[in-house]
């Protein structure tokens, strides 16, 4: 029995695993010192979760436009979080425009409607110039080459808002009807959280349904699956790319309104963190696998907001949340050792409708 | 192909719009304001101004590509018509930021940046007349520039290169070489006050002329083929023989160029350290990383904890002593981070390598480790090394540090490359399966290209760690890591001379360009894209590298039916 | 076989870059003998060269142990920053630039002499404090630096510039390291304040004035914020305080929640957290969501000082208390200041040190003016030691950051730090009364 289970697992598994365990064995040890410990209420594990889910979900909304061009081009969009910042960067103007009149609080949805549709053109137009730009012509060559395009578009785009809009820090306006919170079945949740929340459901449902019930969205998977069988069958290879990518704009417009409407704040280099957060997202979830990109956001989220306190505290490390990076990198580790393929799998294409 | 097609009116005008987004772009991004009082041309023209002319001059050049040699006037017509566009859209810019405010929103449409763009004129009527055809004539004359014989026109274009480098050189020039004897004379000659002198501008423009008229001669000559009946032997005396030729310029550099230009040699060649090694683990073996700072970070803070003699100090060894180790150190966290990911391909390899970069950042940052390794108040008073009563203090003597560094790491990785293990890498780079199949010890393999990588760049920080006196946890973001990775691939993956190349350009050019303060990382930015549309291979790339990249022909539609494996297999 | 090409293109390439550095000297296309005649003559020592064509023959004698710095009659006097103009922490540095440019336009000229400034990128590390001293300090025509605003950058380049005879003005170090007795350099001077003062300004205020009994820290790993908020933690519990937690976020944070949650536990009387404009924004306003902090006092320092910062923590920020120097806005200079502000750059000031740059910036000119010796051409001649001493001498100079006096490390802030309370929306001094 033992001999044949060790052979399934080579040596390597072996210390994979080891490392692993170890890993394991110090998040659990952590987790229990603080919960006998007995310094956090229930209702305070409450919040850090619903904390956690509410960042989760802007991670959520960038991954999934990173994600859908990740999986379509197997392409590390890099500047992907600067298409995210152009929109919100721009659609701040029109917003306090309209709070300066006042329209902003009379009409909250108009308002908001009109910001996101300067903010998903602005995006998308970013989007698709870029692919036409910098990924297009490289498309033959190996795939490091679009990487660092994408770290060049990625730099050149934030010096350019930072030129053109100033690099002091932008507020939106508050939104008056999305001020307080609303209680849930007896969980206190902010309005603003419970707005993200759900937006990225819908707009990871309306992103799947996309890729995989209309005509342009099997196009995509074919495109994603073989290129030049997808280019045989009559299909605009490159068409298709940059609907790909300008969807992917749209969803990261959407992402960046709900991202100002939670956090208020705006500048120039507001997507870098959130960019690499939703790549790693992305990946915990599944190269490709929408829903793995939800997954993967939410789980980051948690892991961020619950991890320090509930871990490290445990451990007894000062000032935990100083490294709620480190704690949420060693959980992807963690995921990928046991998971080597994210925690949903991956691939939008091997998805057959 | 598209060079045959017969321009029409709309391309025209496109190209002329595409002109105008660029003016448009310099001008909002508040370029042309930053560096009006930037001469060129002493008293004559700004590199602001310059920014504002070279797009109308460009769509003209490429308007009159389009045309064949037979229709010179429709070409320069052509041009005409874009740069009318390119000005007119300028000219809206100076109306519209004249009429109404546009600052609210474009932070840098001040008043200033309209007082430049009226030229000196006193009315908007007359200034916008002045832009539009202003710009009509300067694409016209890209448009004759383009359309002149081949001989004449790169004449031209490299003595207006001449000229515009030398222009923007005088400040560097006169730091770098202000304290001589010898360049004072020439410096009065070439430059004014601000900016070229008349007499400046002809030398210069000559000189440029000159080079090109040069360049073309050699060029014609009948190419020799000696270089391919060479022997291997022989190629290796050349091979030798330039590198000794190389070594002695490089000792005598430092002195010669003095402290600044020295210390962008120094950056540049912490940075060719780390890029050698990791070209081990990306470009032999084919593993990407992007957590590399991770061992950079950690050769810098063992040397630091061991030597430093400050309010952290423990051991106080000499640079000397705590050198090993920190290679030690830095190899040992290369290990370590390669057993998990031993078995993950392409992109999870990648998120995770970045994982590790951030995690040793934050560590080092964190009031957890702050009594050992300062936290954010870093470790401070780190000592130079000493030979004797010979201290590696300044620029110019960190350097022979560095260049050492640099000959060490270049001969290992050569001589690996060409080892057995070299060859087991390229195998791992082309296809991690096959090569298990051919016996080759993936665990062994991956592990070793890890731990050189890793090794090479705990060479480098401690190198960093010295020559900067103190340490701080903000020197090894993840921008580290981009920027070795870019110099690579920029350089020309897999091959060492690409990384020097690729260090030059990633490093030193914007180390160069730092006066340009707000405005180096939007060029560097700019400078990557470019460089990898204009050379996807690289600088100076490696072999079989080029040889792949030649033989699938453009489109590569191999790589993308494996979706996890491409990462690996195509780099 | 390409290899062979390929290297030789390298050499030449790097050929290329070292005649293109040595430009001009390409007409005699002999590299070589200049090479041997290199022992660098250290910049300081040489009296510094101007470039004007009609050069009189430098009659003036020099003798100032450090050389001097001679200006050409029309030549503008140049002085040089090394601030953090690009990169996350860019507004400090463009913040405090705009304050050096503010002085250069409202100085006019020093002693007939048009100013000019000329600067580098510092960025907020060591190596780029490194990168621009060194830069700085081989223009021998520099009168004076103003940088750099990190800690980090400050220290190689102190070092840096104090060895070259120039000196450096900081408008934001703040790190106690960089004024110590013992690590002191010798041409460094500071008009920002010590962490020192302020950390036990903000302890007293806290405990003495506000009562409170506990407190927590939060700081975002910057050298500022970490320094200050253990000044603060150790003054507190000095008096008999309590601190119960001392949190830390990353830069670039954005949601806050989690770490105010932690600390909400506690229940602390006072939060202190000693950060910048964004982070510091994103806790202000999310504290007031966290349940257990709504009796909590906030409070902050300098690097919040700004109406941006209002902007961004919203009406979270009203009553909150932030230490800084007396920036007095209602000031004339003050006032004037903003106005220029406004006029020149279409915004308010980005971060808190425009003030401490401007400041640093005059009181470099009152050091030239005092020194400089003119001859009847309009020349200038400027001792670096004279002008070192004379800036350590600076002794009740009137600034936007109140009564500026070096002591001899180099610390010159008005030691008196105001509290100030946000009332509707601006800043209010309540504390000293």
């Amino acid at each position: 029995m033992l001999r044949n289970l060790l052979k399934k697992y080579d040596t390597t598994d072996l210390v994979m695993y080891l490392i692993g365990a170890v890993l394991a064995a110090l998040v659990i040890y952590g987790s229990y010192q603080t919960l006998s410990s007995g310094k956090y209420s229930g209702e305070v594990w409450l919040d850090f979760i619903i904390f956690g889910l509410a960042q989760g979900s802007i991670y959520a909304l960038i991954a999934l436009g990173y994600t859908l061009v990740y999986g379509i081009l197997f392409m590390i969009n890099f500047a992907h979080g600067e298409v995210f910042m152009s929109g919100t960067f721009t659609a701040y103007f029109l917003a306090i425009y309209l709070d300066s009149t006042g329209f902003w609080n009379q009409h909250p949805i108009i308002s908001i409607l009109l910001a996101l549709v300067v903010a998903v053109a602005v995006s998308t137009t970013i989007a698709v110039v870029l692919e036409r730009i910098a990924y297009r012509p490289l498309r033959g060559a190996p795939r490091l080459v679009p990487l660092i395009t994408a770290i060049g578009a990625s730099f050149f785009l934030q010096y350019t808002f930072r030129g053109l809009y100033g690099s002091g820090v932008k507020t939106y306006p508050d939104v008056d009807a999305l001020k307080g919170s609303w209680n849930i079945f007896g969980i206190e949740i902010l309005k603003t959280q419970a707005v993200v929340i759900v937006a990225s459901v819908i707009l990871m449902v309306a992103l799947r349904f996309y890729v995989q019930k209309t005509k342009a969205g099997r196009a995509m998977r074919a495109v994603a699956e073989d290129k030049e069988a997808a280019a045989l069958m009559g299909i605009d290879v490159d068409r298709v790319i940059v609907n790909t990518f300008a969807l992917g704009g749209a969803s990261a417009a959407a992402a960046g309104i709900m991202y100002a409407l939670i956090f208020k704040q705006v500048n120039a280099f507001m997507g870098f963190i959130p960019g690499i957060k939703a790549f790693t997202a992305a990946v915990l979830g599944g190269i490709g696998n929408l829903p793995g990109a939800m997954l993967g956001g939410l789980f980051l989220g948690v892991v961020e907001s619950l991890g320090p306190s509930l871990v490290l505290d445990g451990l007894g490390i000062p000032a935990p949340y100083q490294l709620k990076d480190a704690i949420a990198f060693l959980m992807l580790v963690l995921v990928l050792i046991f998971r080597p393929s994210g925690i949903m799998g991956e691939n939008l294409s091997e998805k057959k409708a | 192909m598209t060079q045959e097609k017969k321009p029409t009116w709309k391309d025209a005008i496109q190209l002329g719009v595409i002109g105008g987004v660029l003016v448009l772009f310099v001008s909002l991004v508040g370029m042309v304001q930053a560096f009006d009082g930037r001469y060129i041309i002493s008293e004559t023209l700004t590199l602001g101004q310059l920014l504002l002319f070279l797009p109308p001059l460009i769509v003209g050049y490429i308007s009159a590509t389009r045309t064949d040699a037979q229709h010179r006037v429709s070409g320069i017509l052509f041009g005409s018509v874009s740069g009318l566009v390119t000005g007119a859209i300028l000219a809206a810019l100076l109306l519209l930021g004249s009429a109404i405010n546009l600052r609210a929103m474009f932070i840098n449409a001040s008043p200033e940046l309209m007082d430049i763009l009226m030229f000196g004129q006193e009315t908007l009527a007359v200034a916008t007349a002045v832009l539009v055809i202003g710009g009509a004539l300067l694409s016209v004359l890209g448009a004759v520039i383009r359309l002149s014989p081949p001989l004449i026109r790169s004449a031209i274009l490299s003595g207006v290169s001449a000229v515009i480098i030398m222009g923007i050189m005088q400040e560097l020039l006169k730091i770098t070489f202000g304290g001589r004897d010898w360049y004072m004379p020439i410096d009065d000659f070439l430059y004014e006050q601000k900016g070229l002198s008349w007499m400046g501008v002809v030398v210069t423009f000559l000189l440029g002329v000159a080079i090109s008229l040069w360049r073309a001669r050699s060029a014609s000559r009948p190419k020799k083929t000696v270089v391919k009946t060479r022997s291997r032997e022989r190629q290796r005396y050349v091979q030798i023989g330039s590198f000794v030729l190389g070594a002695i310029l490089l000792l005598i550099l430092p002195q010669f160029l003095g402290p600044y230009p020295s210390e962008i040699l120094n950056t540049v060649g912490i940075y060719v350290i780390m890029g050698i090694g990791l070209n081990i683990v990306v470009g032999y073996a084919g593993l990407l990383d992007l957590g590399y700072v991770a061992f950079f970070a950690i050769g810098a803070y063992v040397v630091g904890v061991l030597t430093t003699t400050g309010s952290l100090a423990t051991v106080m060894w000499s640079w000397w002593l705590a050198l090993p180790f920190a290679v030690l150190v830095s190899l040992l966290a290369g290990v370590i981070l390669g057993i998990p990911v031993l078995k993950m391909r392409g992109d999870y390899l990648a998120i995770v390598t970045l994982g590790f970069g951030e995690i040793i950042r934050v560590v080092a940052l964190s009031n957890w480790l702050k009594p050992y390794i300062g936290g954010a108040q870093g470790i401070l008073q780190v000592p130079k090394p000493q030979i004797g009563d010979f201290v590696f203090k300044d620029p110019e003597q960190i350097f022979y540090l560095v260049a050492i560094g640099i000959g060490i790491v270049a001969f290992v990785a050569f001589r690996l490359r060409d080892a057995r293990v070299g060859r087991a890498w390229k195998a791992l780079r082309e296809d991690e399966d096959v090569a298990e199949a051919m016996g080759i010890n993936l665990v062994n393999t991956k592990l070793l290209a890890f731990a050189t990588g890793a090794a090479f760049a705990g060479l480098s920080g401690a190198i960093f760690a010295t020559k900067l006196g103190s340490i701080f946890p903000h020197s090894f973001n993840l921008i580290v890591s981009i920027n070795v990775l870019s110099l690579i691939i920029v350089g020309g993956i897999g091959s060492i001379p690409g990384v020097l190349v690729g260090a030059f350009m990633l490093v030193g050019l914007p180390e160069l360009l730092r006066e340009f303060a707000d405005y180096r990382m939007l060029m560097y930015g700019a400078l990557l894209v470019v460089m990898m549309l204009v050379k996807p291979e690289g600088f100076i790339p490696e072999k079989t590298h080029k040889a792949e990249l030649t033989d699938r022909g453009d489109v590569d539609f191999d790589s993308e039916i494996e979706p996890i494996a491409p990462a690996i297999t195509e780099i | 076989m390409k290899n062979i090409k390929w290297i030789t293109f390298a050499l030449v390439v790097m050929l290329a870059l070292v005649l293109a550095a040595c430009g001009g000297a390409k007409e005699e296309a002999t590299p070589a003998p200049a090479a041997t005649e290199a022992p660098a003559a250290a910049a300081t020592e040489a009296p510094a060269a101007t470039e004007a064509p009609s050069q009189p023959a430098e009659e003036m004698a020099c003798d100032d142990p450090l050389g001097c710095i001679s200006v050409a009659a029309g030549d503008p006097i140049r002085i040089g920053y090394a601030l953090v103009v690009s990169g996350p922490n860019e507004t400090l540095g463009v913040d405090s630039r705009r304050g050096i440019e503010i002085a250069i336009d409202d100085k006019g000229e020093v002693l007939g002499h048009p100013i000019e400034l000329v600067g580098e990128d510092a960025l907020c590390s060591a190596e780029g404090g490194q990168a621009a001293a060194t830069k700085l300090a081989s223009d021998p025509t520099l009168i004076g630096v103003i940088g750099t605003n990190c800690s980090s950058a400050g220290e190689p380049a102190s070092a840096i510039l104090s060895d070259a005879g120039t000196v450096l003005v900081s408008p934001s170090n703040t790190a106690p390291s960089l004024t110590d007795p013992e690590t002191h350099q010798a041409g460094y001077l500071r008009t920002a304040h010590n962490d020192k003062v302020q950390g036990k300004a903000v302890a007293e205020y806290a405990y003495n004035e506000l009562g409170a009994r506990t407190a927590a820290t939060i700081h975002d790993g910057s050298p500022y914020a970490e320094q200050l908020q253990q000044v603060f933690a150790d003054v507190f519990t000095e008096l008999g305080g309590e601190i119960v937690a001392q949190e830390a976020v990353n830069a670039g944070d954005t949601d806050m929640r989690p770490v105010l949650t932690s600390i909400a536990v506690h229940k602390p009387d006072f939060l202190y957290y000693p950060i910048f404009i964004a982070e510091g924004g994103f806790i202000t306003a999310q504290a007031k969501e966290v349940s257990g902090l709504e009796d909590t006092i906030l409070a902050g320092s300098d690097g919040m000082i700004s109406p941006d910062f209002v902007a961004a923590a919203g009406d979270a920020a009203e009553g909150m208390y932030i230490s800084g120097p007396n920036l007095a806005f209602e000031s004339e200079l003050g006032k004037h200041f903003l106005e220029a502000h406004q006029a020149k750059y279409g915004e308010d000031p980005l971060s808190a040190f425009h003030a401490h740059a401007y400041d640093g910036a005059n009181m470099l000119f009152a050091a030239v003016e005092k020194v400089a010796v003119q001859d009847a051409d309009g020349n200038i001649y400027i001792g670096r030691q004279a002008l070192r001493d004379a800036l350590f001498a600076t002794a009740g100079m009137e600034g936007i950051t109140g009564t500026i006096t070096c002591d001899e490390y180099g610390d010159c802030a008005d030691p008196q730090i105001v509290i100030n309370q946000i009332q509707n929306g601006e800043y209010v001094p309540v504390w000293p009364k």
